[in-house]
């Protein structure tokens, strides 16, 4: 099967779903033909569909959200961009208290079928405004789905079900993910919300890791396999909002052993809630404590020194690994 | 007053600023029954406003619409039953009872929601206007705020936004002069809100809030335009709450001459005395109207009473499409 990169992969999901559906339009800074993007995955869209459909916006996040949101609730499908996560802040009313609410508040008068696509994600030492995982906030938040790709595969197959959808979906991407190569078929497919995917199989330990995470999950577990003969299941829930929570029960229940791995703060984090879940429904079958994996609930700071030591690596990974194989 | 309005549209505007009167007294005196959970913002003495833009637009255009939106709903044409079922929290008003007073919407009417967050509202009106051009119909959008939400971030965004697209919003900024108890010289430098369109290079009036016709007239030319191609316009409607803020709300921090001299520039008040006038209506079809309004009122209440509650597991519905 070809290869082609994370961002390849979002570009082909919304070139195909612009051209099956002249509703869907795009709207961020800087998205269009003079830049592109700031990650360039909408390079060459604007060429292609025209200014009016791939608009660059001024600087002014609330405002692209709310227009999302007015142009969602009337019968067109926008996707958003906000160039950095960090920046979803500026538009929290109208992603928290407007799309995510207007359904419910209105007794089902109203959908808005609208994405917002963000990066996520330190490791590049833009320090705190340009580097944090905010996707516990809108798990947090009824009316929205949260999706989280770690793969190309993932990525279009799961902007398309987004785009496609008819709810307001925070469609998280992460920074690292960009550049990265994998198998995406040339023909049509979509990938449903609330459907992990096993990443890897195992019998010893779970593992439920979420984006960048996931990548730093297997080379963990592949090492651990080689020095010890360990073997971790990897459960990339993809959704977070639909969350595949049987699939997360089912593995813990089959390996007994769990731990989170998520770039997010710990504290109310995406790990703090699958730990939750798995001891509501898990917590006969678990051999160990969980344990988690995340960002000490810091600010991400600058210097790579000190960014490096908050983010979870394939090193935290593994001695926690060991810590939970340990308690038998 | 002078004007070119038709006889009929005329008539028309009296009869809704009127049911909006009523509707809003009646809302009042079952809130002080202890009928209506919550709270209210009554539109009341703000009527000509809703009902003087709200003639300008055809049906499938759009507003948006505030916390204090009962008046925005009855003047775009929503039905008087569902809306005060939805106030007193019934399963067979606009929202099933999941809004409340301050979020009554008719997507069929193009009455596209109250948001209570103040100034939320602006860019969702600029979303529904991008889409209409988007999808090529001659749709327009009135978005409605007060001046407290002129000072909301997303009143510059918005109107920045609109300007440079070009897109078919009227923002229309009802000027009470009170953002809840704060008055407008004390949060603002100007004295007219129109003042800023300047800083977006469209057109802003300042237009008297309490006489319909005025609100009507500017309106008609702002939607000309919207609907033409040549972008939005901001239209400041100088007007006054009869009442306090919210619920029993007594406004003491209005001086007593102030809302003396405001009492005297009633829109309805105005509007009757025009109407006389010029001999467009005669005392007694004015009572007829009145009449009317009332009856619709009280069936309107009475529906509502008689509605049932929602099933309590309903709050689990309704927030996923």
């Amino acid at each position: 099967m070809r290869k082609i990169t994370y961002r390849d992969a979002l570009r082909e999901a919304l070139r195909e779903e612009m051209k099956r559906d002249p509703t869907v339009f795009l709207l961020g800074e800087d998205i269009g033909k003079y830049w592109g993007g700031a990650f360039k995955v909408t390079e060459g869209l604007a060429e292609e569909f025209g200014e009016e459909r791939v608009r660059d916006t001024p600087i002014s996040e609330n405002a692209i959200i709310g227009t999302a949101v007015g142009a969602a609730i009337t019968g067109t499908c926008p996707v958003a961009e906000i160039m950095f996560g960090d920046l979803t802040a500026l538009a929290m009313d109208q992603i928290a208290n407007q799309a995510a609410k207007i359904r419910y508040m209105f007794g089902a008068q109203a959908k808005c079928p609208m994405v917002i696509r963000t990066p996520f994600g330190a490791g590049v030492n833009i320090a705190s405004h340009h580097s944090q995982s905010l996707e516990a906030w809108f798990m947090h938040t009824p009316g929205l789905h949260v999706a989280v790709p770690s793969t190309p595969y993932d990525a279009k197959g799961l902007l398309k079900t987004a785009i496609r959808g008819n709810n307001p979906t925070v469609f998280c991407e992460h920074k690292l993910l960009y550049p990265i190569e994998g198998e995406v078929p040339e023909q049509e497919y979509t990938i449903p919300f609330g459907k992990a995917d096993t990443k890897r199989e195992g019998e010893d330990v779970t593992i439920v890791a979420t984006l960048y995470m996931v990548h730093k999950a297997l080379n963990a577990a592949k090492q651990l396999e080689k020095e010890n003969a360990i073997n971790a299941e990897i459960i990339d829930p993809r959704t977070l909002t639909p969350l595949d929570t049987q699939a997360i029960i089912k593995s813990v229940k089959k390996t007994g052993r769990l731990i989170i791995v998520t770039e997010d703060c710990k504290t109310a984090g995406v790990s703090a809630e699958i730990a939750a879940i798995a001891a509501e429904h898990a917590v006969d079958y678990l051999d160990a404590p969980i344990k988690r994996v995340a960002e000490p609930d810091t600010p991400i700071p600058f210097s790579p020194p000190l960014e490096q030591y908050v983010i979870p690596n394939e090193k935290t990974i593994i001695k926690a690994l060991k810590e939970v194989l340990q308690t038998w | 007053m002078t004007t070119s309005l038709t006889k009929e549209k005329l008539i028309e505007m009296f009869g809704k600023m009127i049911e909006i009167r009523f509707f809003e007294e009646k809302v009042f005196e079952l809130y002080a029954q202890n009928l209506v959970p919550g709270t209210i913002h009554l539109y009341l003495g703000e009527e000509a406003v809703a009902v003087g833009v709200c003639t300008a637009l055809n049906k499938d255009d759009y507003i948006t619409s505030t916390h204090r939106g009962h008046g925005h709903c009855i003047a775009k044409g929503a039905d008087l039953n569902r809306t005060m079922a939805e106030i007193l929290g019934k399963k067979t008003g606009y929202c099933k009872g999941k809004g409340g007073s301050m979020h009554i919407a008719d997507f069929n009417i193009g009455m596209m929601g109250a948001t209570a967050v103040v100034g939320a509202g602006l860019p969702i009106a600029v979303g529904a206007a991008l889409s209409a051009k988007l999808r090529n119909t001659s749709q327009i959008v009135a978005c409605f705020f007060g001046e407290g939400a002129s000072n909301q971030g997303t009143f510059h965004e918005s109107i920045n936004m609109a300007a440079t697209w070009c897109l078919p919003v009227i923002f229309v900024c009802e000027n009470n002069l009170y953002a809840m108890g704060t008055r407008q010289s004390r949060v603002m430098a100007i004295e007219n809100i129109s003042d800023r369109a300047a800083a977006y290079g469209i057109p802003g009036v300042t237009v008297d809030g309490n006489d319909v016709i005025a609100v009507y007239k500017a309106s008609q030319k702002a939607a000309g335009q919207a609907r033409k191609g040549e972008g939005p316009t901001l239209i400041e409607c100088k007007t006054y709450r009869l009442k306090g803020h919210s619920r029993v709300d007594p406004a003491k921090y209005r001086p007593k001459q102030e809302v003396e001299e405001w009492l005297k520039k009633d829109p309805i008040k105005r509007l009757k005395q025009h109407l006389i006038e010029t001999k467009t209506l005669t005392e007694q079809e004015i009572q007829q109207i009145e009449k009317q309004a009332q009856t619709k009122i009280e069936e309107a209440v009475k529906f509502a009473m008689e509605s049932p509650t929602p099933n309590p597991e309903e709050a689990l519905e309704d927030i996923y499409a």
